[in-house]
């Protein structure tokens, strides 16, 4: 079947990867499978109605708009790689490039996948697959945000298999056939006892939002998309906490359609607004350019939690901003990569003037701030406003404003980063680095800014129908 | 027949509580290895003999009671076991928050509503005790390998639950789980060399760096 | 059933009413156990440890040749003490020996008995324990001082220990009275609450090696006053009252190793006089046993010994919540 074909593609390009010993000839098999992978998936997204597969697998509306975010943005990486790696020679990227195309393979499994179970087994070989790429680098800072991940995330992977288990258990003493399967869950969740189905929700959440990155679980994410390299900063964090999104998603659907939805909802409403909170605070004089990213993630899963929360107009706005929060931290993390080529720090204080140092650098980075907040013609700008528009229709003023106002805070610590970064002149007593504006350096990046730019305007009828039938998926019966 | 299963769980949950109180980080990983063995035989007390029961008893016997034990010790043998480093909150500290969790853990359980033939077992309560200690050992331990053993009182934990629903979940799932789990303690145990060979010693406290300025 | 004068001596009268008719045979075997054997106990003890050791050691009769001497010896008392000092000794040797009337030996009911003499047990225990501690601490010595602390503090984690023990055990029972929970003791009961009854037999087994000065807890033949707990609260006694302690130490050994048979071994045997043989045979390899583990083991660092008494609460903690659920 094809999702088989688009699981085991990666995994064979992995192999090969592990395989080759030229350490400069291996980034070749990323572009290769990334275009592969592109292509076969813009043909299942955009022709045909849903596949009807057995229970487990079975690509829905929903899995559809993830696997297309995930492998646009899997094959901008590739492409950048190609480059990257020849500036970082002095490591070995056999693991790195085997673990890349690992995580992809889970990926598309994480899409497909109908069963929790199954579900939940792809995203723990995700988060598995990535630990080693955080420590590319090799240090002692590299070293502890590796350990930190990898507890962290273990913990909260641990937590949504309980709250699997809870589910499962919660059919049984509701006298029904147990199963996991999404489907006949939610057929069933009017039955179940709330008890269980809470608990379940409570767990899934913690344990997914650990690795979506939600505060007060989100400890792990500056210390690891600071000191990976750019190149995996992207894939964490518009890959790995967009796989943890897509979990709490699936137990959205089900909760929603049980009896008692109002106390999910406050939960998602509290917990996101607690991060876009902390989030905010933690962005103002933030030194590191890439734990300034990382908070900007949290910012952005926190908005995601609200979203789900509010219901109603504001889930079209997360079919739309999982695709433009996909794409824009891509941009930016790639941008970061390169500006941490060509200052050799990624600090404030040293990496500054990037337009003068590396001209497409300096405005890719610009534009990409200006897309991850919001501002129009990008998609985020269309997500960002269904979801204003969804908490002030719906009577939630105070929510509404209170996002508002934290995303305003958000945005100008933000700036405060990145203006000094972009604009200004290169530090005069630093030894200039090697690093020059390769074409494989710039396009990836560029391609993902247009692509936001072009989709913020205007929407290709297939993708347009997509998302509305996510959308429709999501407005369970309540 | 389901007293054996109770008696058991009430050997797991003490385990617990001897690893939250031990000094001896190889007496813990025993003990860790000495519980995984154990969950391994419940289910076949529990339920009637089935052939894909004997699989997952054989399974988890093999990884939690050999694999991991085994990539643990490695990993502590390459790093430095000298100095005994104290909890957080101190040994005692530990042991009497073991106990707190597991009374809080089985007056908890007695107000959820379980399925007509579970009522009354210990597995409920023996879960839940064994994942507030996991949480606990995590917290409270300063060695990077004390907190693995905690992670891996938590999957036991998850897995005292699994037990309720042997017949209901596929045996695919719970052998991917115990897979993942082996590769997730394999790269612990990579990380903690890695760590060691950095800062000359396995004690999380020190690592410190990248503390937030502000 | 009243509590006042004349119910309660109705109780400690010769005729029980409830009891599988009482026995002046048993009472007097009783009294004469409990009045000639502990010092026994310790020469077992310390005869195992010699012989584990290699050594041929004292002889088995050794503590009684030492009591013997010790109540020939005049006393000498500081000029700083008081009446307590003098009263220490004899007050807790009374408080033991009536702690002993009170526990059933081997399967026999013992000469006192009633509703609630468990809480009495405790508390003689407690008293003996009170004047020890006091008469120590009335010689103003430093040394002294500080066993006192010591033992009080440890004996604030076993105490509780004993209780819960007692607790469970009566919950098991249904009986309120020292005699009914502890013969109740069978094979039915292990096999119905054997977890709950093999956690009370380990935390029994530390407060056992706790309340008596053995090895892991403290070394009783350590001669370093800063590592002594027990030893160094009777430096200060000597002649009768020295022998007083030593006799009354062995004999809160006899009384608690019997407690702790009667929760560890279901025996019933038919016949009384088999029964007295087999409870006589079973404490003395309780001794041995305890020989054992002195033997095994050096004693524990200080710091160590609170966090050992915590598991041991924690297990009769555990005990009880099994046998309440």
């Amino acid at each position: 079947m094809l999702i088989l074909l688009l699981t085991l593609i990666p995994l064979l390009g992995a192999l090969t990867a592990a395989l080759i010993p030229s350490n400069s000839r291996r980034p070749i098999v990323l572009p290769i499978v990334a275009c592969l992978q592109l292509l076969l998936v813009i043909a299942v997204t955009v022709t045909g109605p849903p596949q009807t597969g057995n229970g487990w697998i079975h690509l829905d509306a929903i899995g559809k708009l993830f696997l297309l975010e995930f492998s646009i943005l899997f094959a901008a990486c590739a492409f950048y790689a190609v480059n990257y790696l020849q500036y970082r020679k002095e490591r070995n990227n056999r693991v790195l490039c085997s673990g890349f195309l690992v995580c992809l393979s889970a990926m598309t499994l994480a899409t497909a996948a109908h069963h929790l179970g199954l579900l939940w087994l792809a995203i723990e070989t995700t988060t598995l697959a990535m630990a080693p790429l955080v420590y590319f680098n090799r240090n002692a800072r590299s070293i502890e945000a590796t350990w930190k991940y990898m507890l962290i995330c273990s913990i909260g992977i641990a937590l949504a298999l309980l709250g699997i288990l809870f589910l499962a258990y919660s059919t049984l003493v509701a006298g029904l056939p147990p199963s996991l399967n999404l489907e006949t869950l939610q057929g069933y969740a009017p039955k179940l006892p709330q008890v269980w189905l809470s608990g379940a929700f409570i767990l899934m959440l913690v344990g997914y939002g650990t690795k979506m990155g939600l505060a007060p679980m989100h400890t792990w994410k500056p210390d690891a998309y600071g000191e990976a390299p750019g190149l995996v900063g992207a894939m964490l964090a518009g890959g790995l906490a967009n796989c943890g999104l897509l979990g709490l998603i699936r137990i959205y659907q089900i909760c929603m359609a049980s009896s008692e939805v109002h106390f999910y909802k406050s939960c998602l409403i509290g917990m996101g607004l607690f991060s876009i909170a902390l989030a905010a605070i933690f962005l103002v004089r933030q030194t590191d350019i890439k734990r300034m990213l990382a908070y900007s993630s949290v910012e952005h899963m926190g908005l995601f939690a609200v979203a789900l929360g509010l219901g109603g107009k504001a889930l079209y706005g997360v079919m739309l901003h999982l695709i433009g929060n996909g794409l824009a931290k891509g941009v930016l993390f790639l941008a970061s990569g390169n500006i941490h080529r060509a200052f050799a720090s990624k600090n404030r204080e040293f990496a500054r003037g990037t337009l003068k140092r590396a001209p497409w650098t300096g405005a890719l980075f610009l534009a990409g701030f200006m897309a991850m907040t919001g501002s129009p013609p990008f998609l985020t700008f269309a997500s960002e406003f269904a979801f204003f528009s969804a908490a002030f229709s719906q009577g939630h003023i105070i929510t509404g404003a209170l996002l508002a106002l934290l995303l305003m805070l958000a945005f100008l610590g933000m700036s405060l980063t990145v203006v000094p970064v972009v604009f200004g002149d290169p530090p005069k007593n630093r030894e200039r680095t090697k690093y020059h504006e390769r074409a494989l350096l710039v396009v990836p990046p560029l391609a993902l800014l247009i692509c936001l730019g072009i989709l913020g305007i205007w929407l290709p009828q297939p993708l347009y129908r997509l998302v509305n039938e996510a959308t429709a998926l999501l407005e369970v019966a309540r | 027949m389901n007293t054996a299963a109770d008696q058991l769980l009430v050997f797991v949950i003490l385990l617990n509580i001897l690893i939250l109180g031990t000094r001896r980080t190889k007496l813990a990983i025993r003990a860790i290895a000495t519980q995984g063995i154990v969950l391994g035989l419940l289910p076949l007390m529990t339920h009637s003999f089935q052939s894909h029961i004997l699989i997952i008893t054989i399974f988890v016997l093999l990884a939690k009671g050999v694999c991991i034990p085994w990539l643990l010790l490695g990993a502590l043998k390459k790093t430095e076991s000298g100095e005994e480093l104290q909890p957080v909150f101190g040994y005692s500290g530990n042991i009497m928050a073991g106990a707190v969790a597991t009374v809080l853990a089985f007056v908890f359980a007695a107000r959820l509503p379980l399925a007509t033939l579970h009522q009354g077992l210990l597995i409920v309560p023996a879960s839940l005790a064994t994942i507030l200690a996991g949480f606990i050992a995590i917290a409270n331990r300063r060695k990077a390998i004390n907190q693995v053993v905690g992670y891996l009182m938590l999957e036991n934990g998850i897995f005292i639950f699994g037990l309720l629903l042997t017949e209901a979940m596929p045996l695919m799932v719970e052998a991917g789980a115990l897979l993942d789990l082996i590769a997730g303690i394999f790269v612990m145990g990579l990380i903690i060399k890695q760590i060691s060979r950095e800062f000359s010693s396995i004690d999380t406290s020190r690592m410190t760096a990248l503390r937030e300025v502000e | 059933m009243g509590y006042d004068l004349a119910s309660i001596l109705k109780t400690c009268d010769l005729q029980r009413s409830d009891s599988e008719g009482c026995n002046v045979a048993d009472i007097l075997i009783h009294c004469v156990l409990i009045i000639c054997m502990p010092p026994l106990l310790l020469g077992v003890i310390n005869r195992t440890k010699a012989t584990v050791a290699g050594r041929t050691g004292a002889p088995l009769l050794q503590p009684y040749h030492d009591l013997f001497r010790l109540l020939r010896k005049g006393s000498v008392f500081s000029r700083s003490t008081t009446w307590i000092f003098r009263a220490g000794p004899i007050v807790t040797l009374a408080a033991t020996l009536a702690a002993a009337l009170l526990i059933p030996l081997g399967n026999h009911p013992p000469p006192f008995s009633f509703n609630g003499d468990m809480i009495l047990f405790v508390y003689l225990l407690a008293l003996g324990r009170f004047f020890t501690a006091s008469a120590a601490l009335d010689t103003g010595s430093s040394f002294e001082g500080m066993g006192a602390a010591r033992e009080v503090t440890f004996s604030c984690l076993a105490e509780p220990v004993i209780c819960i023990a007692l607790l469970v055990l009566s919950r098991l029972s249904g009986s309120l009275s020292l005699s009914g929970i502890l013969t109740h003791s069978s094979l039915a009961l292990w096999m119905n609450s054997g977890a709950a009854l093999v956690l009370l037999v380990a935390g029994l087994f530390f407060v056992l090696l706790s309340e008596n000065c053995r090895i892991p807890f403290d070394d009783p033949t350590t001669h370093l006053e800063l590592t002594m707990i027990h030893e160094v609260l009777v430096l200060d006694h000597s002649g009768p009252a020295l022998g007083m302690i030593l006799y009354g130490a062995a004999l809160k050994l006899y009384i608690l190793g019997a407690l702790f048979l009667h929760v560890l071994l279901p025996l019933r045997v038919a016949s009384p006089l088999m029964d007295w043989l087999v409870f006589v045979g079973s404490i003395i390899l309780l001794a041995v046993i305890i020989g054992m583990v002195e033997s095994g083991m050096a004693r524990y660092r200080l710091v160590r010994l609170p966090q050992l008494l915590l598991a041991a609460c924690v297990l009769s903690a555990f005990a009880m919540m099994l046998v309440v659920r």
